[in-house]
């Protein structure tokens, strides 16, 4: 589940309010709110849209779970899936990377 | 020569609404409902689309990417390609159907390319088109919807249809849940293309697909067939959510006490896994992917290995305990009854697409692994936006049909009782989620789970109008509901095993029953069946 929006980082484009499928996030004046952490269907899509790499979604789908994040900005986990899937200035390379073709029919 | 999009019309409505006048209204913004709507625009229709969620991120698709049935159009090729998996199906795809989707996929996939899809390049230098990033394809899927000139409308559900005094369906209307109003759209055709219905299971991308689509249609009549192929069940890590399962072909499934559960496996062995589950935890290790499969993983499917890398676990080295979501008619085969080639249904003006739709016809009881639901989704799209625009140009100027609204449960005050939309959902899961009634059926456990999910349906009738702010949970609980109850009274119609409806109490097919369900109403749920195509000809023959 969505569990951290990063405030020192967020720029308050509210592009995560628009693209989370199941409507979790509230606008506010400054940096959204996870105001519906409950209905969070675990499909890391916010932080794939997230030009800033301020979010942070758990993947545990069923439960909360406590978040140190001091500790999650040490880690390159904030803005990993962004960089394998190719979406980020770096990466756009890897766009073309699907490898699929190789693995199906197994 | 640049042709200037026709767009929908926006009018003039009371405050805290809005209205909108097209010519096709399509219902969900996945991938069947983003190709209806190109289509239907291309052929000058002004279009409209109302997604539940954001069209672009919304749906199973977005969320976990497809393989595609796309075979290149080699007369061998396709042959194997529709025969490979006909036993699977139980024999109930229909081959001209198979072939029609064969071509349409080849050549849509053909169109992404075209338009910017980065479709990887093996090391003979060809273009390789039968796999799908999630979010890639459908940010192109949005791209292109607006391009032709479509009036998307994001977080905006639709929840319950408009019909004419005919009882065709002229439009919808639904809640913009960000802008607290209500939307309208008056149009001479609607597509649902809404999804399928997973039930709330969190199985990937799907906490949206709750059969809203299947309520509407049924509201205004329609109808359904294979309800009964509606209990797939998805490998995940028991803690998360993301239920891809190619790559558990590559493990290992353990008990608690490390000892290997006998026949499981994702293909073709997952039934020992439920078992193994009804008994204790089942444990995955993929310890059958060498090095080279490992990169290829990675590079492959990202998403897969996020649950892994945030906690610490290397699925190739450590074992991990998994669990099986329930994807319903997600990556089941049931659906709207479809009645002609443009995919129209039962009801004049409504069409529909994709998992909304039966994708028997090209998968017959069974899917998974096979990249027929994003053939289906692309081509059923295209057919349906297509049938849909002709139908509204057919349909000609009707000024001044008399509109009225077909929504029943959550939206008609029947007594004082409150309508509780969370309590709703729960008892349902409580009948669909358990291996022992969906999974393995038996004739006894369903009437069980019937007269348990009839008896809800009865109480929710009785309650009063959900408010406002529940209004969208209330209509959702009432789909799930409505679900279950076609899902049953199908799977009970069906005494038989075949695809992946099991029975217990009847584990062999039954050549006799190469027959499709057919399932509907609301009130009373009701079957019939329906001969196949090889059938019917064999009958007209003689
Ligand atoms: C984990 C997973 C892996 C899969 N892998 C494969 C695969 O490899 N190959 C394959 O062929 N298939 C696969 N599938 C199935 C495939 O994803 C679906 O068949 C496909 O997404 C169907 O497209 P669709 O447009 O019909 O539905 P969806 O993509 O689910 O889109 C439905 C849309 O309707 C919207 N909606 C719902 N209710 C309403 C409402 N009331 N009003 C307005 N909008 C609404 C939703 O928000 C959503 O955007 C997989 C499914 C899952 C869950
Ligand atoms: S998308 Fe990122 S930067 Fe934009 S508002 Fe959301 S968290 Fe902040
Ligand atoms: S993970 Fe998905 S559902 Fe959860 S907040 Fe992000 S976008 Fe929304």
């Amino acid at each position: 589940m969505i569990e951290v929006i990063d405030s020192a980082r967020c720029t308050s484009c509210d592009i995560c309010v628009n693209v989370c499928p199941t409507n979790v996030f509230d606008k506010t004046s400054g940096v959204p709110v996870i105001a519906r952490q409950g209905d969070c269907q675990t499909c890391f899509l916010c932080e794939l849209y997230c030009p800033e790499d301020a979010l942070y979604v758990s993947p545990f789908a069923d439960q909360a779970q406590a978040i140190d994040l001091i500790a999650l900005r040490q880690t390159d986990a904030m803005g990993s899936y962004r960089r394998a899937v190719g979406w980020t200035d770096g990466t756009r390379d890897r766009r073309g990377d699907d490898r699929s073709y190789l693995l199906f029919g197994h | 020569m640049t042709i200037q999009p026709n767009r929908a019309e926006r009018v003039y409505a009371p405050t805290g609404s809005v209205e909108f006048e097209a010519d096709v209204l399509v219902l969900g913004g996945g991938p069947a409902g983003t190709w209806a709507a190109v289509c239907a625009a291309e052929r000058g229709a002004r279009v409209v689309l109302a997604d539940k969620g954001f069209c672009g991120t919304s749906g199973a698709t977005a969320a976990a990417g497809t393989g595609v049935w796309y075979v290149d159009p080699n007369p061998a090729l396709r042959e194997a390609a529709m025969a490979n998996r006909e036993k699977l199906g139980g024999h109930l795809q229909d081959r001209r159907w198979m072939a029609r989707v064969l071509d349409r996929t080849y050549q849509q996939s053909n169109r992404l390319a075209e338009c910017g899809y980065p479709y990887p390049i093996d090391d003979s230098g060809k273009s390789q088109r039968n796999s799908l990033q999630g979010p890639e394809y459908m940010r192109l899927m949005r791209k292109r919807t607006k391009q032709t000139g479509v009036t998307i409308l994001d977080h905006s559900p639709a929840l319950e249809l408009l019909v004419d005094d005919d009882g065709a369906v002229a439009g919808a209307s639904g809640v913009r849940r960000q802008k607290d109003d209500r939307w309208t759209v008056r149009a001479k055709a609607v597509v649902i293309a809404t999804g399928g219905c997973a039930f709330l299971s969190k199985t990937l991308g799907s906490n949206v697909l709750t059969g809203d689509g299947y309520l509407m249609a049924a509201e205004a009549g329609a109808e359904f067939s294979g309800m009964e192929f509606s209990n797939p069940y998805a490998i995940s890590a028991a803690f998360g959510s993301v239920t891809k399962t190619l790559f558990y072909g590559w493990a290992t499934f353990t008990h608690d006490d490390g000892s290997v559960v006998p026949g499981a496996a994702s293909k073709g062995g997952r039934s020992a896994i439920a078992r193994a589950l009804l008994e204790g935890p089942v444990y995955a290790r993929l310890d059958k992917a060498d090095d080279e499969v490992q990169r290829q993983m990675r590079v492959s499917q990202p998403n897969f290995f996020l649950p892994f890398d945030r906690t610490g676990i290397d699925p190739f080295k450590d074992r991990f305990p998994i669990t099986l979501r329930l994807e319903g008619t997600v990556r089941g085969t049931g659906g709207l009854r479809i009645v002609d080639d443009s995919c129209a249904t039962s009801v004049a003006g409504l069409y529909a697409a994709g998992d909304a739709a039966t994708r028997e016809l090209i998968c017959g009881g069974f899917t998974g692994g096979g990249s027929h639901n994003a053939a289906w989704a692309i081509s059923s799209g295209t057919w349906a936006g297509q049938g849909a625009a002709d139908y509204a140009r057919q349909l000609g100027t009707i000024g001044g049909r008399k509109l009225s609204r077909s929504g029943t449960i959550a939206y008609r005050s029947r007594s004082r009782r409150a309508f509780e939309p969370a309590a709703l959902a729960k008892a349902v899961q409580r009948e669909v989620f358990p291996y022992e009634l969906n999974y393995f059926r038996e004739a006894s456990r369903l009437e069980g789970a019937l007269a348990r999910l009839d008896a809800a349906w009865h109480d929710v009738s009785e309650a009063d109008a959900a408010s406002k702010a529940d209004l969208l949970r209330a209509r959702e609980g009432a789909a799930m509901l409505a679900t279950a109850r076609w899902m049953y009274r199908s799977a009970l119609a069906r005494q038989e095993s075949r695809g992946m409806h099991r029975r217990d109490d009847f584990p062999e097919q039954d050549d006799r029953q190469r027959h499709y369900v057919t399932a509907g109403g609301l009130d009373e749920v009701w079957t019939s069946v329906r001969p196949h195509a090889d059938a019917a000809y064999a009958e007209a023959a003689e």
